[in-house]
């Protein structure tokens, strides 16, 4: 049969990427050579991925020989791919942990605006979830500790008025959104 | 006011994008300031932001200006910012494969991989690997093993990560950490577990032994990472595929237990994992596979559309080898086909087709409609492809099917869709003579419509086959003429083809389509006007026989052997015009591989990848192009075969050993005009043996001359070589069948296994008795394909020479096998798919076409009846009395 799968690797991940509400790539990261070698044919499949997902709210497609699972929110759209043989569920467990770090980084402002004020610390996140196409830590809630949030070590003492405000303002929004 | 306005709409327009009209040459001038001390890490972030940012985007850096930049990066050492730091490893990484002297970091790096600070140094880890080459690497080998063995699992991650991508570069130093990888499998972490496993089997994978120990000592752990028992999982499920293979079984049962057992783990992805495994496991039963099919359908309703998705997608696999084992999951399948995701309906429904029974095609097929207009191309041809399989296992609910195929084509489409629904249609056209008629309309219909010049051309060209023996053939020649009118040139052309077809086989409609022929004659373009001409004139002469070879029957040779014949004509001139007999025929596909495409195509079947597909099967016909044209090519360069001319059939090669012996030999034998070449493919499976001057004798009958033995000078351990024989065929053409006895002989020289190089130089000869060699009438006929059998036979009648017999073959008690038999025997190419024994009947006839080697056609017709076995009255004409004689003296 087809299956034959894969050579058992640790190679899993093909591809990550986090793109605006017009498709337009604001971070992307492919593993493999052999997939989408110049940025334009990444551009390209960004696109092609983009139309094809941005309605439909459906998780997961297979596109030009590849797994891609998906996830959205607001301005916001997270991919991870692999190949057509993997394991739905590791690709998921993978964007999954993509999705909670950055939304952890974020403080819940998973917004388009706000990841590129912590462009630094997404990227450094990305760089833990996965290192070369394996899966280096699907834990989001590791990977955020690896990556050192810098307003952590601002004493409650020490922040504006403006910036206490604002995470109560959050914490309550959150809250009720609940 | 101006600036504000203008800030406003920069705003507006990069929607809150502060690195949108960043550019490369400034961001390039701002790395100065990484020179400044003190180090403003804020800013210096922030540059190095957007630098990563505009690679990340795709920004090419040349190798000077990537050079500049990773020195000013290493800079930024001096700075204690923890961000920063992390940023300077991205930079780095980044950096590393495009500017020059990057090992200038290693000390650096190198120092914060030991340092204290576990922040950095898993990250320092992976960005000194990634700099790093053979040479340097022994330096930090030390360090390294450390790493691998580090109680941070970060760290201990990384090393490991690191070290499985140093493989590509340095696999042999990384095969030195094997012990501390081996400490690493049982760490606490999850991860680190995983990463661990991965790097001992990739060490390890070259050493069945060893894998099968690490598995076995795994299995019995049981790992705390699912992602590790996944990976596990796998090695299993390769290490099963290998042994069935190899034909061992000797952990069969303990690796599938383990398997099995994997199907009650609490992770989903492990079930799933080791249900995808015993699906995908070759020789997987219907029992073994119960429980994985189970698991799959408790899936089919999970709320989470991945875990359905895969669910239904495996299923989808299951459903092609084993449908019996998925009808279970039928209800929880009908109700995925309104799932919001479209892929996970499609598959849903393409399996359904796949188990269902034929009285729920409607109602599918409804359900289908309702949703297709919503799927991508590539989904669509998956439903196309399960509605085509559907057609060849419910030939009677063709009218339902072709409607809808119908209504598909018209929809809007690209090419390869369309392509596959008129493949379809042209399946079940074939397959079903019923629905011949509604589906030549259909694709009339179509392409009345199509913008797809290459499909045009194969309908038209269908048309011009199937058109003229339908009840009404006039009704065609409209929609044939309106392409003479209305499309490009390519199209008229093969409208004008198709039409001279019904003029050769319609003589009622000749007149007409003499007129048409005529005006198309006027045509623009030189090849319409060719073919009109050249029609018109063979036509006009209402020569039968003329007729029926010039249009009707067509091209039977191949085409690249056609070309290569006429270029070695054109340059060694010669008088002796050109012949076409010399040219190999063109092999005819078997029935299967038009049925199926390719093997690939059908497992392709469920998958929904729809450039893979299409390159299998272009794959698949390159083979089929001609057997003949690649054994050809091998021939020519064997220097003593050469002068024996053009090769004409070679048959499929027979094993003249068991698989398991310490030789292996297969023999193919080819025809020449006059000549009988065996080649015999040596494989030597002893590893403290060299063969030398391997040669098969063979005992041949009583007629052959021995003409040339090519012997195979050198045969080393697991080669295949490959030795001639070469006879003269005797004139007598009774004595070309018989059975040769054959011997491998061969001069042994004793070698050391590891080198293979031989011991000493003398050897002793040794012989291998091989199974004998027969030689029958179905390898000294090459099959042909007649399209109009009737007109070939008639026009033969007066002609070729006629020989009847009547045999009683008592061995067969069904007519199919009565065919089959025949056809395999005589070797010879079933015309008009005369080789399908309608259902229920007691009398059935055959035609055959063929030609015998030095290019006497042969036509047989074998009129079978059933009664307490099967009567056979075998009508042989051919154009060469000595060859009819042949065929009805070797039936018997």
């Amino acid at each position: 049969m087809e299956g034959l799968l894969l050579e058992p690797t640790l190679y899993t991940v093909k591809g990550m990427a986090i793109l605006d509400n017009d498709g337009n790539r604001i971070l992307a990261k492919y593993y493999d050579k052999n997939v989408f070698a110049t940025a334009k044919e990444q551009k390209t499949f960004e696109k092609n991925l983009f139309n094809k997902t941005h309605r439909a709210n459906a998780e997961i497609i297979m596109l030009d020989g590849l797994t891609c699972v998906y996830r959205s929110n607001v301005d916001l759209f997270f991919y991870v791919m692999g190949s057509s043989h993997e394991n739905e569920l590791i690709l998921m467990s993978v964007l999954n942990c993509l999705y909670d770090a950055v939304s952890q980084i974020l403080r819940k402002n998973v917004e388009k605006r706000v990841v590129f004020d912590n462009l630094d610390i997404v990227m450094l996140a990305m760089d833990e979830i996965c290192d070369g196409g394996i899966i280096m830590e699907a834990d989001s809630s590791a990977v955020v500790q690896r990556v050192a949030l810098r307003t952590d070590d601002i004493p409650l003492g020490e922040q504006t008025v403006a910036q206490v405000l604002q995470s109560a303002k959050e914490q309550l929004k959150w809250s009720l959104l609940k | 006011m101006n600036a504000f306005k203008r800030d406003k709409k920069e705003e507006e327009e990069g929607s809150g994008n502060p690195f949108q009209n960043i550019e490369k040459t400034t961001v390039l001038q701002e790395t100065r300031i990484f020179n400044d001390c003190p180090v403003d890490s804020r800013k210096c972030t922030h540059i190095l932001t957007k630098i990563l940012y505009l690679l990340n985007q795709g920004e090419q850096l040349g190798t000077t200006e990537a050079t500049e930049t990773f020195f000013a990066i290493t800079k930024l050492f001096q700075s204690q910012d923890v961000i920063l730091r992390r940023m300077m490893y991205l930079g780095i990484k980044e950096l590393s494969t495009i500017a020059e002297d990057v090992i200038i970091v290693t000390s650096s790096l190198t120092k914060d991989m030991t340092g204290k600070e576990d922040l950095y140094r898993a990250a320092a880890i992976r960005a000194l690997c990634s700099i790093t080459d053979v040479s340097m690497l022994q330096a930090i080998e030390r360090y390294m093993k450390q790493a691998i063995v580090d109680r941070n699992s970060g760290v201990s991650s990384a090393a490991l990560v690191s070290s499985l991508h140093l493989t590509k570069i340095a696999g042999d130093v990384v095969k030195r950490w094997v012990n501390e990888a081996q400490e690493a499998v049982n760490s606490d972490s999850v991860m680190v577990q995983y990463h661990a496993l991965g790097v001992l089997y990739h060490i390890r994978k070259s050493d069945r032994l060893a894998v099968n120990k690490l598995v076995a000592k795994l299995t019995r752990m049981s790992l705390k990472s699912p992602y590790a028992v996944c990976m596990l999982i796998r090695i299993a499920y390769k290490l099963l595929e290998e042994e069935d293979s190899s034909g061992g079984a000797s952990s069969y049962s303990t690796l599938f237990d383990f398997i099995e057992s994997c199907l009650r783990h609490k992770s989903e992805m492990v079930i799933y994992e080791a249900a995808h495994a015993i699906v995908n496991l070759r020789r997987t039963t219907s029992v073994e596979l119960a429980p994985a099919v189970s698991v799959l359908q408790l899936f089919c309703s999970s709320p989470k559309p991945t875990l359905r998705f895969a669910a239904v997608r495996t299923l989808n696999k299951v459903a092609m080898s084993h449908p019996a084992a998925v009808t279970a999951c039928n209800l929880d399948l009908e109700n995925l086909i309104t799932d919001s995701n479209r892929s996970i309906a499609t598959l849903a429904i393409t399996t359904l087709l796949k188990t269902g029974a034929e009285s729920s095609v409607d109602r599918l097929m409804k359900q289908i409609a309702s949703f297709v207009s919503e799927i991508s191309d590539e989904f669509k041809i998956v439903v196309v492809q399960a509605i085509r399989a559907l057609c060849l296992k419910f030939p009677r609910k063709h009218s339902v099917l072709m409607n809808f195929l119908s209504a598909m084509l018209r929809d809007e489409g690209g090419l390869e869709y369309k392509a596959s629904i008129a493949d379809t249609i042209i399946t079940i056209i074939e397959e079903n003579p019923e629905a011949k008629e509604t589906g030549l309309a259909h694709l009339c219909e179509f392409i009345e419509d199509c913008e797809h010049t290459s499909l045009a051309v194969r309908i038209l060209h269908l048309l011009g086959k199937e058109g003229p023996r339908t009840k009404q053939p006039s009704r065609y020649i409209r929609f044939i003429y309106n392409r003479v009118i209305l499309e490009n040139a390519p199209v008229r052309a093969a409208a004008v083809a198709a039409m001279s077809q019904f003029g050769a086989t319609c003589p009622d409609l000749l007149p007409n389509i003499q007129v048409l022929l005529a005006r198309c004659q006027m045509d623009t373009d030189d090849e319409v006007r060719d073919r009109a001409t050249y029609y018109y004139s063979i036509l006009e002469k209402q020569d039968k026989s003329l007729a029926n070879h010039y249009i009707v029957e067509g091209l039977q040779v191949s085409i690249p052997s056609l070309e290569r014949a006429l270029h070695q004509y054109t340059i060694s001139p010669s008088d002796v015009p050109f012949d076409m007999k010399s040219v190999p025929l063109a092999a005819v596909p078997s029935a299967e591989e038009i049925v199926n495409p390719s093997g690939k195509g059908v497992q392709a079947d469920g998958m929904l990848i729809s450039t893979a597909l299409s390159g299998s099967k272009v794959s698949a016909v390159a083979v089929t192009v001609s057997r003949e044209e690649s054994y050809a090519e091998k021939l020519r360069n064997v220097p003593e075969l050469v002068a024996l001319g053009p090769l004409f059939r070679s048959s499929d090669p027979v094993e003249l050993t068991e698989s398991e012996t310490e030789y292996v030999v297969r023999c193919i034998k080819h025809s020449f005009p006059q000549h009988l070449v065996l080649q015999f493919d040596c494989l030597n499976t002893l590893n403290d043996q060299l063969l030398e001057n391997v040669r098969v004798q063979v005992e041949p009958p009583d007629g052959y001359q021995l003409v040339r033995e090519v012997p195979c000078p050198c045969l080393p351990y697991s080669e295949t070589g490959t030795a001639y024989v070469a006879l003269k065929f005797p004139e007598e053409l009774g004595a070309t069948i018989g059975t040769f006895n054959a011997t491998l002989k061969f001069l042994v020289k004793d070698c050391d296994p590891a080198t293979g190089l031989p011991d000493s130089d003398e050897g002793y000869d040794d012989e291998y008795m091989l199974e004998d060699v027969e030689v029958t009438l179905g390898d000294q006929i090459q099959k042909v394909t007649k399209t109009n059998f009737g007109a070939a036979w008639e026009e033969a009648g007066d002609s070729y020479c006629e020989l009847e017999d009547t045999y009683s073959l008592s061995s067969v008690s069904t007519l199919e096998e009565a065919v089959k038999d025949i056809v395999n025997f005589l070797g010879m190419q079933p015309a008009e798919r005369s080789d399908r024994v309608p259902e229920g009947k007691s009398s059935h006839t055959v035609f055959l076409a063929g030609v015998y080697r030095g290019g006497y056609d042969i036509l047989v017709r074998a009129k079978l009846a059933l009664a307490e076995g099967v009567t056979m009255q075998l009508t042989v004409r051919s154009t060469n009395p000595d060859v009819a004689e042949l065929v009805t003296s070797a039936v018997g």
